[in-house]
């Protein structure tokens, strides 16, 4: 359908943007296509393989699902800070993800967790990691016809934590001035693997492997956390605006970064 | 574009209407079925005006085409009051003044009631997130917060004797 319509197509899962940018009149669609009513796109499966979270989940039901919490707390907890709980009801990671926010909450937590998007479309269906969808501000490397169908999270191994950051100037219902996803495995107590991403400072979430790499074979001591928080600084290509300066972004993506990578040390039992 | 005829219930009533492909639900409501007890405030999901729920969740019906909602259940505040006696959250925003223009008050009233439906003791914290996608430019939120507060004791306390007579009853 979406591959036929000659106009303007979207897929419509919460809405909470794509209702807003009609609104204000950015787009006009032909044709919505309605994605909540098919069984694959809005169920969440769970098992010691891995996790799908279909593309029209909302925020809400991921959060009330306690084994992907305790498996994933850091990307339940970077999708549960996506709007108020009236867009919590309807805002989905996948719509999250390819509205391309430069400051979308859920996607550097995903990329931490090392998340795959399933993309679909007549031909085909292929797996796709997700640092790869979001090209730009508003921007994705979707070709017409495709969709995403699901988000795959791999299997989590023992030891595993994750967690999500992010600073805004109030408490609650705000946009990330800058934020980070830390993922970690220990191994005999020390950093055996780790993903470190930061949302909010450059034109897409960025991957930070030399960030990882300082951390990874330590007891996430001060050196090693100095270290992470100097690649992360490091890694910032950020705008400055009314809501935080080239300096501010830069400095305090370094201290996010070490923060989040404490809690998911913690989570992961370290000590 | 056609009109999409969708059949839906709302407060408990069974409900038809026809409507454009991409009116939202928010005006259906106000403007087709005459429940203008739904306010529209920003029409972009900011300030939660419109909250009404969809299958017993809260949303912005400023967010929701109408379309959508075919064999869904709609809870407006016109469904709250029963049998023409307010609710104690009601009864509660008077109480306290905890309204002065009374725009954003429908709203509040209906994600209050989530919320106490959800967590009938919730905190001062719990119940200022709760309701952080509302906005009131009156009041202030203290009042608010208070009334729901309030409310939040009178329910229990209603439980606890309802508990009581039961077991009584029993005995």
């Amino acid at each position: 359908m979406l591959e036929s319509e000659a106009g303007a197509a979207f897929v419509l899962a919460g809405g909470t943007d794509l209702l807003v940018r009609m609104k204000l009149g950015h787009i006009e669609p032909a044709l919505l296509v309605d994605i909540k009513r098919i069984p694959a796109m809005n169920s969440i499966t769970h098992s010691a393989r891995g996790t799908r979270i279909g593309a029209a989940v909302s925020g809400a039901e991921l959060g009330e699902h306690k084994a992907v919490a305790r498996a994933w707390p850091g990307v339940v907890e970077a999708t549960n800070l996506i709007g108020s709980d009236q867009v919590q009801s309807r805002c989905t990671m996948v719509g999250n993800l390819c509205n391309a926010s430069p400051a979308a909450d859920s996607v550097p937590a995903m990329i931490a967790a090392g998340a795959k998007a399933v993309v679909v479309s007549r031909t085909g269906r292929r797996t796709v990691p997700v640092e790869k969808i979001v090209t730009g501000p508003g921007q994705t490397s979707l070709a017409r016809g495709e969709v995403i169908e699901a988000i795959v999270l791999p299997a989590r191994p023992a030891r595993s934590g994750d967690a999500y950051l992010r600073f805004i100037p109030r408490t609650e219902m705000d946009i990330a001035v800058v934020s980070a996803g830390v993922s970690l495995t220990l191994e005999r107590g020390r950093i055996k693997t780790a993903r470190v991403v930061l949302g909010a400072v450059a034109p897409t979430a960025v991957l930070v492997p030399a960030a990882a790499r300082a951390i990874i074979g330590s007891k996430l001591d001060e050196d090693a956390l100095h270290k992470l928080a100097a690649a992360c600084s490091a890694a910032c290509k950020p705008i400055d605006d009314k809501r935080g300066t080239i300096e501010y972004r830069t400095k305090v993506a370094g201290v996010l970064g070490k923060r989040a990578a404490q809690i998911a040390f913690q989570r992961a039992g370290g000590a | 574009m056609a009109a999409v005829l969708v059949s839906t219930t709302i407060n408990g009533d069974a409900v038809e209407f026809a409507c454009p492909p991409q009116e939202s639900l928010l005006a259906v409501l106000r403007d087709r079925l005459g429940l203008t007890g739904v306010k529209e405030g920003c029409g972009t999901g900011d300030c939660g005006a419109c909250s009404v729920t969809l299958d017993g969740r809260l949303v912005c019906s400023c967010l929701v085409l109408g379309a959508e909602v075919d064999g869904r259940e709609i809870a407006t505040i016109e469904g709250m009051a029963e049998n023409g006696k307010l609710h104690p959250l009601q009864e509660n925003f008077i109480e306290h003044a905890a309204l002065q223009c009374g725009i954003c008050t429908p709203g509040f009233l209906m994600a209050a009631k989530v919320l106490l439906d959800r967590n009938p003791q919730p905190t001062e914290t719990e119940i200022r997130y709760a309701l952080a996608g509302n906005l009131c430019r009156c009041t202030g939120y203290d009042k608010i917060v208070r009334a729901v507060q309030a409310t939040a004791t009178e329910l229990r306390q209603l439980e606890k004797k309802k508990s009581r007579r039961k077991k009584s009853k029993k005995s």
